[in-house]
């Protein structure tokens, strides 16, 4: 899937000292090994166990549950290997969707306009979360589960004065609300299968911060500010811009899911979105993003989610009581995080 | 334009633009720096040339990393004038610094361990090809030129691709000194690059501080070891307590002297005395005075 678009390295200088190594153990450098590995024992796993598994519209399904988790991953992988975290990113995705829809509704504008404010509102809450960690130092764990409160508040209470129930009002006959449904929520039928949208922009964005992770200069500074703040700014990287930027993609990333979810149906529960924070830090140390930072790739928090959409919908397929899996959650993680130490020790290993 | 130190020891034709005559590439005067009601900083004078090492030599806590965190643009002086090619500055970010051309390695901070040794050789100026959106980092020569200039230096290393914490702490500190050299530095601040090394290892980064000298940087090398400095350098700073109590040119001070100052050889009399007076310690007590004889110091007297 999305390893095929990482750009292949150069042929390497050669020296006699160096012993060629093979493809497979190129592989086995790489931070998501230990996830892809999970992913194909899993694969296999439930196409065993289940009939309807690998069947086209399944398969669709579990990539769509796989997308809502992994487009947030995507922006909560880079910003992990650039040394933070954001445990706002759950109920950020719903005041998106809040803001979005209750600002269209209260004054009667076009959707549109919603969509842009909602965008404006997840950006800034990216940029006040990174611009308070980075003047306070304080852990990002502390200052992002501030905002977390107080997003989680303000949901419930606005959309209560606003629209007078737990739930935004619906928005479904407004204009531009159909357009808005096209981009945000339509789905795409590809050899009788429907796929639902969210799967291609997860794709799209999964490449686009690989190729800036590997291939350009701000990729060298995420993994340098994670790796080493006080080295990086010693050497004139632009760690506080560095950072904000990462939480501001973090809003990004939010916004786009937001949007899904608003267009999908045409309200928003106020309170929802409490715990997805955690759901994609999972998905995102799993893909082998190391919690201290400095080590990751945004390929491996693509394969975190889509173990997770497995596991998820595998359960149901395989017709097993759904109970199961979150403890299936919780073995993976704790897997993936050891396999993820071994890795580590053998990167800084003398 | 303030009194020049000495010119003996400049060199090259650096001069100052003004009265064209030779100034210092880096000039201290009378710099002092304090957080809140701690004097960290008072009254410090060096200067640093093409050519040349200066040394700054001193106990923890003596004001060496403050020093070098003034020069590096990590902290701004509050006392005294700061000046670059004659010219009175005050640098607010390391990023400033190293566009006046100074570049500092630190013991720590010299490199991210995790990240493979050519993206830290080239972390904060990265070369960049294509134009827009597609503007990247162009891997395969950032990759030849961490190669090449490793081997100039003399370290010829087996794979730039594998990750810098795996390079033994010599190699690490040798890497940072290549980067400065070849991002073109003029001035270059050496923290403390001996202090973890081994005996071996120090002597191949004292071999590098001079060929840095030969390629004409100005080199500042901080250390607490005089036995580091003396081979080196051509002036010695000597800081303790954040005072300067000493300002040499090379051929006005001896090794012996230079340790008596530096090493604390009133310290290492004050404890034969002490071990004197506790009794019993006898091995201890005949090394002690061993040591503070051999640095100049009556034992008896202190």
């Amino acid at each position: 899937m999305a390893t095929a678009t990482l750009p292949s390295a150069p042929t390497p200088i050669a020296d006699e000292r160096v012993g060629r190594r093979s493809p497979f153990q190129k592989l086995l450098g790489r931070p998501e090994v230990g996830a892809l590995v999970g992913a194909v024992v899993l694969f296999i796993f439930f196409s065993l166990v289940s009939s309807t598994f690998l069947q086209p519209n399944a398969f669709a399904t579990v990539l769509y549950g796989s997308s809502t988790i992994g487009i947030m991953a995507v922006g909560v992988s880079l910003l992990m290997i650039g040394g933070e975290f954001d445990l706002s990113a759950g109920v950020a995705v719903i005041t998106s969707s809040l803001t979005a829809s209750l600002f269209s509704w209260y004054f009667s504008l076009n959707v549109w306009v919603g969509v842009g404010l909602a965008l404006v509102v997840s950006l800034t809450i990216g940029l006040v979360n990174g611009w308070i960690q980075s003047k306070t130092k304080l852990p990002s764990f502390i200052v992002t589960l501030a905002t977390f409160l107080m997003l989680t508040g303000l949901n419930l209470a606005l959309t209560r004065l606003i629209g007078g129930a737990v739930s935004s009002p619906s928005i479904a006959t407004m204009d531009g609300f159909a357009a808005a449904k096209a981009v945000f929520a339509s789905e795409l039928v590809v050899g009788g299968v429907d796929f639902k949208i969210p799967i291609l922009y997860w794709v799209v964005l999964v490449v686009i911060a690989s190729w800036i992770l590997l291939r350009t200069r701000v990729g060298n500074w995420i993994f340098s500010v994670g790796g080493d703040a006080n080295a990086a700014r010693a050497v004139g990287v632009p760690v506080t811009a560095t950072k904000i930027g990462l939480f501001m993609g973090v809003g990004f990333c939010g916004w786009l899911l937001g949007m899904h979810n608003l267009f999908a149906f045409d309200a928003v529960q106020s309170g929802e979105g409490v715990g997805n924070e955690f759901l994609y830090i999972i998905a995102a140390v799993i893909g082998g993003c190391l919690l201290t930072g400095g080590y990751g790739s945004a390929v491996g928090g693509a394969i975190g989610a889509f173990i997770f959409g497995m596991a998820n919908k595998g359960i149901v397929y395989a017709q097993w009581n759904p109970d199961w899996f979150k403890f299936f959650l919780g073995l993976m993680l704790l897997l993936a995080t050891i396999v993820n130490l071994i890795v580590k020790n053998r990167a800084e290993r003398k | 334009m303030g009194q020049h130190i000495s010119n003996e020891t400049l060199l090259k034709g650096e001069t100052d633009p003004l009265t064209d005559r030779a100034v210092h590439l880096l000039k201290l005067d009378s710099v002092g720096k304090h957080y809140g009601n701690v004097i960290a900083l008072r009254d410090v004078t060096m200067a640093v040339d093409n050519g040349r090492v200066t040394c700054v030599l001193g106990d923890n806590g003596a004001g060496k990393s403050t020093l070098i965190k003034i020069i590096a643009g990590l902290h701004q002086h509050d006392a005294g004038t700061f000046s670059i090619m004659g010219e009175e500055r005050r640098l607010s970010s390391p990023r400033e610094a190293l566009d006046s051309g100074i570049a500092a390695v630190y013991q720590d901070l010299a490199v991210v361990s995790l990240m493979p040794i050519w993206r830290n050789f080239f972390l904060g100026s990265e070369l960049t090809t294509g134009a827009g959106p597609f503007r990247r980092m162009d891997v395969a020569r950032m990759k030849e030129i961490t190669k090449k200039e490793l081997a100039d230096m003399g370290i010829d290393l087996r794979d730039v691709e594998q990750p810098i914490g795996q390079l033994s702490g010599g190699e690490r500190q040798c890497v940072a000194i290549a980067r400065a050299v070849y991002f073109g530095a003029k001035v270059l601040i050496l923290d403390e690059p001996t202090a973890a090394l081994g005996v071996k290892q120090s002597g191949v980064v004292l071999r590098y501080i001079l060929q840095a000298r030969d390629r004409g940087l100005g080199v500042i090398f901080i250390t607490h070891n005089p036995h580091h400095a003396y081979p080196v350098g051509d002036r010695f700073l000597l800081l303790k307590r954040g005072r300067s109590i000493g300002y040499y040119d090379k051929k006005d001070i001896t090794l012996e002297e230079l340790t008596a100052q530096m090493a604390g050889g009133a310290e290492l009399a004050e404890l034969a005395h002490e071990l004197e007076q506790l009794g019993g310690h006898k091995d201890a007590l005949a090394e002690a005075k061993a040591e503070a004889e051999a640095v100049g110091i009556d034992s008896t007297t202190a």
